[in-house]
C-alpha cells in the first residue's frame, strides 16, 4: 500500500494533535527526519510500581498504517509480565484487535493503562508472569526496584 | 464416477425463477461476484449449461482412454473398495452455487437477507439444523445475533446507512454525525458541516479527508468511511491477513462486513478472487461431505452424499484422493495410520537423518552430542553436565588415559549395558529410517515421473509418423500404470512400518518386493529413448505392454491381499511406534 496524500494527511493531523493537546503523562514527538517515527516518554502511572519513572518508548508507523498497527517498543528496561526483555509489548490492539479507527493517541493510552494494570494471564514474559501470579507483592517490589534503577534520569 | 444427473441439485432452475420474483437486487449477497454464471434473471440458461458440463467432462475423460487398453486399467483401478461411491466434482463457480443453495434453503424459512444468512450459517459452521433451532428460540434471538456479530435485523436503529458506492442504485440515507457514536477508542473527529448547509460532505475517520457524501460508505452499524479507505482496509484484511468471513467494521464496533458490501467495494480482480476463495474455503472445510482436491494449484472440490473411505478423482487435474481424509489416495494404508506416519515424519524430519549418522547421547544427561572429528574423548556440551566420556565405550574418560587404545572397559558389563541402551533407541531409529527412505524415494519418483509424462507425450507425437494415434496410446497407459504403482508402493512402506510381523506380513512383503521390482523396470523402459535402441518400435511396444500389464496384475494382487487382510483381521499393529 503506497503512502498516498490522504494517509499522510492523517499522520500530519495526528502528530499535530499530539503536540497541541498532549495526553497527560505522555509526551510524543515525531523524529525530525522521519515523520513516521515517534519518540515517546510515558510517565509511570501513580499508585503503580512504575510511579516516578520515565519510560522511553519508540513508535513507528509502517507504510500500511493505519490499516496495519503502529510498531511500538519500550526502550527503557522494565519489569512487567506483558513486556519482554526486548521491550516488545503484548497488547491485543497492537495485533489482531487493531482497527484503523484507532490512533497513536489511543495506543499510547492503552500502554499507559497496561502499566497501571498488568495482566499476568496474557503474558509475554513467562518468568515475570509466574512471579507476578505467585507473589504479587514481591513482583511489584522488583518492578519498583527496576523503575528506580532504569527509569530515572541520573 | 457419476455420469448421471443426480447432482443437479446445484442448478435447480426453479430457484432462479422465484428468486427473480421475490428478491430485489439488494439481496443478491455473495452470488453476483463473477459475471454471468449467476443468480440473476438471465441466469437460468447459463446455469443449466454449466450443469451439463459436469457429466460432459467425465465423458471426455473416459473417451480419451476409451480404447482397447482401458479395460485393463480400469480393472486395476477399480478396487472393490471404490465401487459405488458416487460423487461430483465442483469448480469454484459450482461451489459458490452450492453454497448459495444452502443459504437459499435457510432463507426460505427465516426470510432474512442472504448475506445475513451466510454470516449466521458461518457462525454455525454451516449446520442448518443448529441455526434453525437457535433462531426460533425467542429468548435467545438477540444473543444469537450478538454472538454472530450481526446487527439484529428485527431491532434496527432508526437511522441506518446503506453501503453507498457510486455504482449502487438504491437510495442512500444520510446519517447525522451523532449517530456515529464514537466509542471511547475510536477517533473523535467530527463531521465538518455547516449547520446552515445540508450535509453534503463528511470527514473520513480513517484518512481524515473531507469528502462528498457520495464517496462515503458504511454498514448498518452506522460507521462510515470513504470508499478509498474501505478498499484499502478490505484489501489489507483479505490479502495480508487472509480474513474473509470475519472482517469487522473498521470502527472496531464488532459488526462483520457482509459479502455484498465487500464485493461492491472491491474492484481489483485478484482481491475479489482471493475473497471468493476465502469464503468458499470456510464453506468447504466446514462441510463434512465436501473435500478440496489436493492437486497442486487445483481449486476444485468434491462433494459426495456421505463421508467414507473411497477413492475420488478430480476431473480437472486427475488427482486421486481419499474422500475420508482428503489426502492423496493412499491404499493400502488406512487414514488413521497414514496420519500417524505423517506426523512422525514431520516431527522427525530435521533431526533423524543427521542424528542417525553423526551423534550419540551423553551417557549421563542424554543430551545429543555431535561427533567432532576423529577424537574419541568427548565432553558433553550441556553446560550443566560437561561429562567427559569415551565415544567408543561410552564410559567415563578418566580411566582411559592418554589414548583411546587404553579403552579397557570395552567389554565390561556396564559398558555393554550403556551401549545396548543406545542401540535400542538407535535400532528403532534405523527401522524407521528404513521405511522412511523407501517411502520418500517413491514420493520423489512420483514427482519426477510427472515430468516424464510430458516427455512421453512428446515422444508419442513423433512416433505418430510411423504409427497411428491409437497405436501409440500404450505409452500413455504405461505412464498411468506407473503412477498408480508408485503411489501404491509409496504407501506400502508406512503400512509395513506399523505392521507386526506374522505370516501374512511376510506374504505382503513379498508382494511389495515383486511390485517394486517390476515398477522399477517399467520406469526404466519409459525413461529410455526408443530411437536410441536397436529394437524396433513394435518390439519395444510389446515389451512395454507386457511390463505394464504385469505391474497392474502385481498391484492388484498386493491390494487384494491387503483388503482380504482387513476383512479377515490378518493385520496386527505396532501401536507403540
Ligand atoms: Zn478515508
Ligand atoms: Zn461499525
Ligand atoms: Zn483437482
Ligand atoms: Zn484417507
Ligand atoms: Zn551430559
Ligand atoms: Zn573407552
Amino acid at each position: 500500500m503506497n503512502d498516498n496524500g490522504a494517509l499522510t494527511k492523517r499522520i500530519v493531523k495526528e502528530s499535530a494533535r499530539l503536540l497541541q493537546e498532549p495526553v497527560p503523562g505522555i509526551s510524543a514527538s515525531p523524529d525530525e527526519h522521519n515523520a513516521r517515527y515517534f519518540k515517546v516518554v510515558i510517565d509511570g502511572p501513580g499508585e503503580s510500581p512504575y510511579e516516578g519513572g520515565k519510560f522511553k518508548v519508540e513508535l513507528f508507523l509502517p507504510d500500511e498504517y493505519p490499516m496495519a498497527p503502529p510498531k511500538v517498543r519500550f526502550m527503557t528496561k522494565l519489569y512487567h509480565p506483558n513486556i519482554d526483555k526486548l521491550g516488545r509489548i503484548c497488547l491485543d490492539i497492537l495485533k489482531e484487535k487493531w482497527s484503523p479507527a484507532l490512533q497513536i493517541r489511543t495506543v499510547l493510552l492503552s500502554i499507559q493503562a497496561l502499566l497501571s494494570a498488568p495482566n499476568p494471564d496474557d503474558f509475554l514474559d513467562a518468568d515475570v508472569a509466574e512471579k507476578w501470579k505467585a507473589d504479587e507483592k514481591g513482583a511489584k517490589a522488583i518492578a519498583r526496584d527496576w523503575t528506580q534503577k532504569y527509569a530515572h534520569e541520573h | 464416477m457419476a455420469d448421471d444427473d443426480q447432482f443437479d441439485i446445484d442448478t435447480d432452475s426453479e430457484i432462479d425463477d422465484d428468486d427473480e420474483n421475490e428478491e430485489s437486487d439488494d439481496d443478491t449477497g455473495f452470488f453476483p461476484i463473477d459475471e454471468p454464471v449467476v443468480y440473476s434473471s438471465q441466469s437460468s440458461t447459463t446455469t443449466s449449461s454449466a450443469a451439463a458440463q459436469i457429466p460432459k467432462q467425465t465423458k471426455g475423460t473416459s473417451e480419451q482412454s476409451g480404447n482397447k487398453y482401458s479395460t485393463s486399467i480400469n480393472a486395476s483401478n477399480n478396487h472393490p473398495q471404490d465401487n459405488n461411491f458416487e460423487y461430483v466434482v465442483l469448480s469454484q463457480d459450482d461451489i459458490v452455487k452450492y453454497m448459495v443453495e444452502c443459504i437459499k434453503e435457510v432463507n426460505e424459512v427465516i426470510k432474512l437477507p442472504s448475506t445475513t444468512v451466510r454470516l449466521l450459517l458461518h457462525h454455525f459452521r454451516w449446520d442448518k439444523e443448529k441455526l434453525m433451532e437457535r433462531f426460533y428460540d425467542p429468548n435467545h434471538q438477540d444473543e444469537l445475533f450478538r454472538q454472530a456479530h450481526i446487527v439484529n435485523p428485527f431491532k434496527r436503529p432508526h437511522l441506518q446507512t446503506q453501503i453507498s458506492s457510486s455504482s449502487h442504485r438504491s437510495t442512500r440515507r444520510q446519517i447525522s454525525s451523532s449517530s456515529l457514536s464514537p466509542s471511547s477508542a475510536s477517533i473523535t473527529t467530527t463531521t465538518t458541516t455547516n449547520p446552515l448547509r445540508p450535509l453534503t460532505e463528511q470527514t473520513c475517520l480513517i484518512c481524515c479527508s473531507t469528502k462528498p457524501i457520495n464517496d462515503m460508505a458504511g454498514l448498518e452499524c452506522g460507521h462510515t468511511f470513504c470508499i478509498i479507505c474501505w478498499q484499502q482496509y478490505l484489501t489489507y484484511k483479505i490479502m495480508h491477513e487472509g480474513i474473509g468471513q470475519t472482517i469487522p467494521c473498521p470502527a472496531k464496533c464488532d459488526i462483520l462486513v457482509d459479502d455484498r458490501t465487500v464485493l461492491r467495494l472491491i474492484e481489483d480482480s485478484d482481491v475479489r478472487r482471493k475473497y471468493q476463495h476465502l469464503i468458499t474455503n470456510s464453506f468447504v472445510e466446514c462441510n463434512r461431505n465436501m473435500r478440496w482436491c489436493p492437486g497442486t494449484n487445483c481449486t476444485n472440490a468434491i462433494k459426495a452424499p456421505y463421508c467414507d473411505v473411497a477413492m475420488v478423482t478430480c476431473t480437472t487435474c486427475k488427482t486421486s484422493f481419499c474422500f475420508q481424509c482428503g489426502q492423496n489416495w493412499h491404499e493400502p494404508i488406512k487414514c488413521k495410520w497414514l496420519k500417524k506416519w505423517q506426523k512422525k515424519c514431520h516431527d522427525d524430519s530435521e533431526t533423524s537423518n543427521w542424528i542417525a549418522a553423526n551423534t550419540k547421547e551423553c551417557p549421563k544427561c542424554h543430551a545429543t552430542i555431535e561427533k567432532n572429528g576423529g577424537c574419541n574423548h568427548l565432553i558433553c556440551k550441556n553446560q550443566s553436565c560437561k561429562y567427559e566420556f569415551c565415544w567408543v565405550c561410552l564410559g567415563a574418560w578418566e580411566p582411559h588415559g592418554s589414548s583411546w587404545y587404553n579403552c579397557n572397559r570395552f567389554n565390561e558389563d556396564d559398558a555393554k549395558k550403556a551401549r545396548d541402551e543406545q542401540d535400542r533407541s538407535r535400532s528403532a531409529l534405523q527401522r524407521y529410517l528404513h521405511y522412511y527412505k523407501r517411502y520418500h524415494n517413491h514420493h520423489e519418483s512420483l514427482r519426477l515421473e510427472n515430468k516424464l509424462l510430458e516427455q512421453v507425450q512428446k515422444r508419442m507425437e513423433s512416433m505418430q509418423q510411423q504409427m497411428s494415434w491409437i497405436e501409440v496410446q500404450f505409452l500413455q497407459i504405461a505412464c498411468d500404470v506407473l503412477r498408480q504403482c508408485r503411489q501404491t508402493l509409496m504407501y506400502t512402506y508406512p503400512f509395513a512400518f506399523y505392521l507386526k510381523r506374522n505370516n501374512h506380513s511376510i506374504i505382503f512383503e513379498q508382494n511389495q518386493a515383486d511390485l517394486e521390482h517390476s515398477t522399477e523396470e517399467l520406469s526404466g523402459y519409459l525413461e529410455r529413448d526408443f530411437s536410441q535402441t536397436n529394437a524396433s518400435l513394435t518390439e519395444m511396444k510389446q515389451k512395454v505392454q507386457d511390463k505394464y500389464r504385469y505391474c497392474s496384475t502385481r498391484r492388484k494382487v498386493l491390494l487384494d491381499h491387503v483388503a482380504e487382510g482387513y476383512e479377515c483381521d490378518y493385520w496386527e499393529y505396532n501401536e507403540g511406534f
